[in-house]
């Protein structure tokens, strides 16, 4: 039987989270009535000129940075020339020959610790074309414009993917990227970050690449994956019976899991690509990169290595509190309060993660913010309450009730940690409780829960255990 | 009253109250309806908007408010948007259009006072040299009229011609605004590129278009040009050059001028008669002081197929939004997609348009991009390079404007490139993105000729002083046709 | 030589509509405007770098603000057939 190896490459179209459109003051807000949000320019009405969004463009430039790639110190706009009903002015305006971002890279991480790299070809600025309707309207299709020049970036990779699972691995990793340096709000059910893969397979033992077809707007992980699936094994039964795979363009459909071919890519096309002579080169000088530079966070992947080895994390832990970047900023500034970087992990895994999916509510720093948790973790170290104390008073802080230090002197929760009170009680239990002395003393140990637990009753649970513990031992052992 | 028809005399009347704007106005939209019947200088003419601004800029005027150029009338091209009246560029496809935007020219226009009596006639989208290709038919000279009075702007030129309004704007993307000057024997300039701002002028070819004034003489110009310059946020072309008042060099005397003269520009295709009247127009500016010296360009004799490629290419894609699906014409029941587009498309433009849109998307089509258009380009810049090395030389270069006179009605119109070649003397100038403008410099078989001055980038002022000195001892700007009725 | 298929495939690119009648005329007057334009190739231009812009000037950014409201009334007026704020094409199969 023949083996045989499929080879992936990935157009990722990231929607680029600008308030307005890339050539247009149009607003790109999800959601809004059809073409309310399509101005004369997005509509390509006679006379209107596009004119470049300059955070689109520091948009583009910090993706290059985070990849490592070649910024093109001179990139030109081109057009696509096509017909089609949801792109108005019958050309989309595109970078073609000159992109903005060449030659970047993304490692993926194995199970053993190595590493894959994913070469990232290029990055261009486009805008995306509108919408178009069919089963609204009886015999007709509706357009609606408000998607026409919204900014994408569009990430294509080499054909260095091998299988449907690290296609899925590298799209994440790009998601968490591009949401993590804030270019994308990576909403992929509104379509702001879609996928075209391009697959073909060949025989393992030969090294010409098979013909590819190209599977377009995935919006979901899952369908990446099945749709690869789906492809590689289409096209293996198609080449073991003989057959020939066709280049062409197909569209992936959740409910029956197939692919098909498209039919409005027909007909083959001549786009006749030359570069925009509205749109002038788009230059970037050493000092825009150097500024950029200095505004590029610290990424996912370093700061998981770093959590590790510096902060001795669990991998899992280290893996969550890096991959968004507001979460990673909390609980940075929380260990830089406290210096207390497990803890810190440990609350904000464990509490607030737990808060937020009973809520299902998104991370926000400032429902508690880093200097409460912070304060609130130092109490606990300081003995001032206990860690059981601790998450009452951090239910408190949640429903806004303040700070913790207010918090816990309003309900009485400081930990008694003088010696002689806690002697007392101690010296109480014990003198109500002959019989159980006699069995520790027998060696039954386990009574000796029953002391501990009578103590701390007796004060109310504020008593330090550690303290009370100790003092208990004392007594019992002396003679 | 005894109607002035410069801009300057009307500013001047208007300042001292001789008349009033709606008086002029008045006049001028009699004189377009007396006589436009025969030019057909006129797709719109809009008599009602045009006394209610002209009412407008005499109030302005009452309230002290008034700017130099409030109340004198004039027309644009049907080209340029206008908000709430038609705007159709000459073609059947833009026929019921009615732009919901003033380009910013009209805005500035109107801005600074001036009224609108209406839309000029034009080629369609602007691609023509005689003003046939006009879905509104064509318009005629007003010195002949059977001939053409040249295109793109041949609507503009006539009018300013037979004093039916004393301004108008027009376009020039490969001598537009030049050639129907020089055929009309009025004033027309063509600004350096991104001198004025293209947003709201409807594109032919993004890279060439540049909107300019039209008028009787070069102070006229000068003085619109102030007014219509400008930059411009909504153009991304838009030259962000400190604005001029192109009035202050009119009166400079010309001595120690160096002109060039293009040796490839006196050429066989001349006409002999017109060289004759240009080496008298050369003659007179070195009386006023210049120095004349032959220079050579010896790329601009491919600047014609050049600027077809260059041209076609661009419009053949600007012209893809007109599908019929937005705005513009849409053909009756169409049974798909496909056939919405073919016949909205081939119903919509004419012969000139089709073919431009079809040698254009020749050009950038797979196999032949290289040889067609990224030829075109490389010979742009060998083009550019020319000028670059003359400027270091003169401060203007002078030739004929076209190597004819106007031409008869229907002369040509079987021959696109005999059409064409009326352009060998203008294309040059929009590849390099320079300014030129054309001021009437004598006559031939009854017809004006044009006698073209280029300039080096920016240098308007410049050139408008040379053609206002030229102009202040010479009278052939000051002649008007007689109209026959 | 250009061939009549030829100029039909081009009208179809363009999507112009070439009545089979147009036809001839139209290879005609192509091939003269083509005989024109190769008038280029007397000149050498290796070497040359293409020129795409007259004032070869970097691009001017704009801010990221949002500029435009809502005006689809305005300038739907202008449209052939509009419903529900949609334009309407006639049905297409993706």
């Amino acid at each position: 039987m023949t083996q045989w190896k499929p080879v992936i490459g990935l157009e990722v179209h990231v929607q680029l989270a600008t308030h307005s459109k890339i050539f247009s003051g149009s607003s790109t807000a999800y959601g809004a009535a059809p073409n309310t949000q399509a101005s004369a320019i997005d509509l390509g009405l006679p006379g209107v000129l596009p004119v470049i969004n300059a955070r689109a463009v520091d948009m583009a430039v910090l993706f290059g940075l985070a990849i490592n790639a070649t910024l093109a110190r001179r990139s030109v706009f081109a057009r696509k020339n096509y017909f089609y009903p949801d792109l108005p002015k019958g050309y989309q305006i595109s970078q073609y020959e000159l992109p903005i971002v060449n030659h970047g890279r993304l490692l993926l991480p194995r199970p053993d610790g190595s590493h894959k790299q994913v070469r990232i070809l290029r990055a261009h600025l486009e805008e995306d074309a509108g919408k178009s309707v069919h089963d609204l309207f009886p015999g007709s299709s509706g357009i609606d414009l408000n998607r026409a020049g919204t900014p994408l970036l569009e990430v294509v990779t080499e054909p260095d993917l091998e299988s449907a699972a690290e296609a899925v691995q590298y799209m994440r990793m790009l998601h968490t990227l591009v949401k993590f340096i804030g270019i994308c709000d990576g909403n992929m059910q509104e379509g702001s970050f879609r996928c075209d893969a391009n697959v073909s397979v060949r025989r393992i033992d030969d090294t010409v690449l098979g013909t590819r077809t190209e599977t377009k707007n995935l919006n979901s992980f899952r369908f990446v994956e099945r749709a690869i699936q789906y492809e590689i094994a289409r096209q293996i039964e198609i080449l073991e019976s003989g057959g020939k795979i066709v280049q062409e363009t197909r569209l992936y459909d959740p409910d029956r899991d197939e692919t098909r071919p498209m039919r409005s890519k027909e007909d083959a096309h001549d786009y006749r690509y030359f570069p925009d002579p509205d749109l002038l080169p788009l230059l970037l000088s050493e000092e825009e990169i150097i500024a950029a530079q200095a505004i590029l966070p610290e990424l996912p992947q370093q700061r998981e290595i770093r959590y590790r080895t510096e902060f001795g994390l669990a991998p899992d832990d280290a893996a969550i509190l890096a991959s968004e970047r507001e979460i990673a900023e909390y609980f940075e500034c929380v260990t830089r309060l406290t210096n207390l970087p497990k803890q810190a992990a440990n609350w904000i895994t464990g509490e607030v993660f737990a808060r937020l999916n009973r809520d299902e509510a998104a991370f926000a720093p400032s429902k508690v913010t880093a200097e409460s948790l912070a304060a609130l973790i130092a109490r606990v170290a300081d003995a001032t309450i206990s860690t059981t104390m601790a998450k009452q008073v951090f239910d408190a802080m949640w429903q806004g009730e303040g700070e913790p230090d207010a918090i816990i002197s309003n309900r009485g929760l400081r930990q008694v940690t003088d010696h002689r009170e806690i002697e007392a009680l101690v010296d109480a239990v014990i003198a109500e409780s002959p019989e159980q002395v006699a069995q520790f003393r027998a060696g039954k140990d386990k009574v000796f829960g029953y002391f501990v637990g009578s103590v701390m009753k007796r004060s109310r649970g504020k008593a330090n255990p550690q303290q009370v513990n100790d003092l208990i031992l004392a007594r019992l052992r002396a003679p | 009253m005894t109607l002035p028809t410069t801009v300057a005399a009307l500013s001047a009347g208007l300042a001292q109250g001789d008349f009033s704007s709606v008086e002029i106005t008045t006049a001028f939209l009699d004189r377009i309806a007396a006589g436009d019947g025969r030019l057909n200088s006129f797709i719109t003419v809009l008599p009602e908007a045009a006394l209610q601004a002209a009412h407008a800029a005499d109030e302005r005027r009452h309230a002290g408010m008034a700017g130099p150029l409030t109340g004198v009338p004039y027309a644009n091209k049907d080209i340029f948007c206008t908000q709430g009246a038609k705007t159709t560029c000459g073609s059947r496809m833009l026929d019921t259009f009615i732009a919901p935007y003033d380009a910013t020219v009209v805005t500035r226009l109107n801005d600074a006072g001036m009224v609108m009596v209406g839309k000029t006639n034009m080629d369609e989208f602007a691609m023509g040299s005689s003003n046939e290709s006009s879905f509104y038919g064509p318009c005629l000279n007003p010195w002949k009229t059977s001939c053409v009075p040249g295109g793109s702007s041949g609507g503009s030129a006539s009018a300013v011609a037979a004093r039916f309004i004393p301004f108008a704007t027009g376009t020039d993307t490969g001598g537009s605004i030049r050639l129907p000057a020089a055929y009309c024997g009025i004033s027309g300039l063509k600004p350096t590129y991104g001198r004025i701002s293209r947003f709201g002028m409807i594109a032919f070819a993004s890279s060439l278009d540049q909107g300019g004034p039209m008028a009787t003489t070069a102070e006229d110009l000068a003085l619109t040009l102030g007014i219509m310059a400008g930059f411009d946020s909504r153009d991304p072309t838009s030259a962000d050059v400190p604005a001029e008042d192109f009035m202050a060099g009119l009166s400079q005397p010309l001595a120690g001028l160096r002109v060039g003269l293009p040796r490839e520009f006196f050429d066989a295709n001349l006409d002999a008669r017109i060289s004759t009247t240009l080496e008298a127009a050369v003659r007179i500016l070195e009386s006023l002081g210049a120095t004349c010296r032959e220079v050579s360009l010896s790329s601009t004799a491919y600047a014609v197929p050049a600027y077809y490629i260059i041209s076609s290419a661009e419009c053949s894609s600007n012209l893809s939004r007109y599908d019929g699906v937005r705005y513009g014409h849409r053909c009756k029941a169409p049974k798909d997609l496909a056939d919405l587009y073919q016949r909205s498309r081939a119903e919509g433009f004419g012969a000139e348009v089709k073919r431009r849109i079809l040698v254009g998307t020749y050009a950038l089509s797979t196999g032949y991009y290289d040889a067609y258009y990224a030829k075109a380009q490389k010979l742009r810049r060998l083009i550019k390079e020319d000028f670059t090395r003359v400027f270091a030389e003169v401060d203007v270069i002078a030739g004929p404007t076209s190597p004819t006179v106007a031409f008869g009605l229907g002369q040509k119109t079987a021959d696109p490139v005999a059409m064409y070649l009326s352009d060998i003397y203008t294309t040059a100038v929009n590849l390099a993105g320079l300014p030129a403008l054309s001021i009437p410099a004598g006559m031939v078989d009854g017809l004006p000729v044009g006698l073209q001055l280029i300039g080096n980038y920016f240098g308007e002022s410049r050139l408008l002083n040379v053609a206002h000195q030229y102009q202040s001892v010479t009278d052939w700007h000051a002649r008007a046709p007689a109209l026959e009725s | 030589m250009l061939e009549a298929a030829e100029v039909k495939a081009i009208a179809k690119l363009a999507r112009i509509q070439m009545e089979p009648a147009e036809l001839p005329a139209m290879v005609e007057q192509l091939a003269g405007i083509l005989a024109l334009i190769e008038q280029m190739n007397a000149i050498d231009t290796t070497d040359v770098e293409p020129l795409a812009h007259p004032l070869e000037l970097p691009a001017r950014r704009r801010a990221d603000v949002v500029t435009e409201r809502d005006e689809r009334t305005a300038y739907q007026t202008n449209a052939p057939e509009t419903r529900e704020g949609y334009f309407l094409v006639p049905r297409v199969i993706e």
